[in-house]
């Protein structure tokens, strides 16, 4: 482990690769929670939180279960299983610990389960998705620090955009375009931007 | 092929699943929370429409916060006078008497009395009509009747009539005032139930033009208004308006408009 290879993971997977803006995945929670500033900072911490502690049980999962017994084709069954059930525990717990903080995630919790960015981060962990290859299959650290900084990556296009859309609000956007339509259009030319991280070499 | 490469796998995931669900039910009893066990009772003598009417989500929403004490019972308008007492029992309160209301529609202008200025052959809907000239009929003010109201009304108390104009059922209306919401020219009112007479007209248009439009508008004579012994009626702008702090169901305005645009209900 050395610090920097962490640093290249944080900047290729909040930079480079960014869940949202890169790969495309999750935009669901992208559009349908950016609307304002407040609910997109706690769905982005929800989301970081969710990321990496999916990614500490499912890299157990893959590495001492699916491995061993040759079955990794049971890869996305099995991490949409254990992230379900995660999922549904930390929301009792939270429910049951901290009323105010579960009030605060209301529905973004149970939406979480079913986001294809968490899957999608746990995944990509067991892919040797990291750029130089074979880092993060085989190494714990690597895996859930890639976890922990796509989290981060997230709740950075959240918060962009939710600062985006509150303008919007302000501005005379032309009838047709008006909601929606407009934080698409928003959303491409953010991603195109982010295309020009694409040229790092890590 | 080997039976193993089958039978590996699916009790992988099997054991998986049943692990997960154990865990699940045991996280869900050690972690459960204990709610408020008069919420549910509330919750059973509440009509479960859902309408939103009391400024909750919805019917269990509403129970919630009758037990906080955010909202009261009165706020529900689709209860019944039973229900209201079981709750307020429940509840430990007075039950505060409420007046009952009705939505009443205020246009006579059926197809059979108030004239066309075009055959629309759109989408029959009301919303859709009014953004077509504000809809075929000649006055702009008046009732489209394409039944939006109808669609909207989850308790079922607005029919059409066969003048393709919607007749509320006193019985039925809860007074939730969906049909205010959807109704473009806003021709639904609350008004109480005790009152019998109302005003069924919004035209605001000048004598003559309601005449060529409609035989039944109000063409602002103030005949009504000199009748009215406590004055509860005022002309105002073009159109007659009853005061119902006021009113007390004399009738004479009833008796005086010649345009016999003011209704009265069957008793």
């Amino acid at each position: 482990m050395e610090i920097g290879k962490l640093i290249s993971i944080a900047i290729s997977m909040i930079f480079i690769n960014n869940f949202i803006l890169s790969k495309f995945l999750g935009l669901c929670p992208f559009l349908g929670v950016s609307k304002d500033m407040k609910p997109a900072i706690s769905m982005g911490f929800a989301v970081i939180f969710v990321m990496t502690s999916s990614a500490i049980i499912t890299w157990g999962l893959y590495n001492f279960i699916l491995i061993p017994f040759r079955i990794e084709y049971l890869r996305t069954i099995s991490f949409i299983l254990v992230i379900g059930a995660f999922v549904q525990f930390v929301e009792m717990v939270i429910r049951k610990t901290s009323p105010p903080l579960y009030k605060a995630l209301g529905i973004y919790l149970p939406l979480i389960t079913t986001n294809c960015a968490v899957l999608g981060v746990t995944v990509l962990n067991s892919n040797d998705f990291f750029s130089s290859g074979g880092a993060v299959a085989g190494s714990f650290v690597y895996a859930v620090c890639q976890a922990f900084f796509a989290g981060i990556g997230f709740m950075l296009a959240l918060i962009m955009m939710s600062g985006i859309r509150e303008r919007l609000e302000l501005i005379d956007v032309p009838e047709s375009l008006k909601g929606i339509p407009i934080a698409f259009i928003v959303a491409s030319l953010m991603s195109l931007a982010f295309m020009g991280f694409s040229g790092f070499k890590l | 092929m080997n039976p193993m490469d089958i039978i590996i796998p699916v009790l992988t995931l099997t054991i998986l699943g049943v692990a997960f669900g154990i865990g699940l039910a045991m996280a869900s009893k050690k972690f459960c929370i204990l709610m408020d066990p008069r919420i549910e009772e509330i919750y059973k003598h509440l009509p479960g429409a859902n309408c939103g009417a009391c400024g909750a989500g919805g019917c269990m929403g509403f129970a919630e916060a009758l037990i906080h004490g955010t909202c009261t019972i009165d706020r529900c308008s689709g209860i019944k006078e039973e229900a209201q007492k079981e709750i307020s029992n429940i509840l430990g309160i007075e039950l505060k008497a409420r007046i009952k209301q009705v939505a009443i529609l205020h246009c006579h202008g059926g197809n059979k009395r108030a004239k066309d200025k075009f055959i629309y052959a759109g989408i029959e809907d009301c919303t859709a009509a009014n953004l077509v000239m504000g809809g075929p009929k000649a006055c702009r003010y008046g009732c489209i009747g394409y039944g939006s109201c109808v669609e909207v009304c989850s308790f079922g108390a607005i029919t059409m009539n066969d003048e393709g104009l919607p007749v509320v059922d006193e019985e039925k209306c809860t007074a939730c005032g969906n049909c205010i919401l959807v109704c473009p020219n806003k021709l639904f009112t609350l008004e109480p139930t005790s009152k019998i007479y109302s005003i069924r007209c919004k035209s605001l248009d000048m004598g003559k033009a309601v005449m060529d439009a409609c035989s039944v508008g109000c063409i602002g004579c103030r005949k009504c208004e000199k009748a009215c012994p406590v004055n509860a009626i005022k002309i105002i702008d073009n159109l007659a308006v009853i005061d119902y702090e006021i009113c007390n169901n004399m009738g004479k305005c009833f008796e005086a408009c010649p345009t016999k645009t003011i209704g009265r209900k069957k008793k």
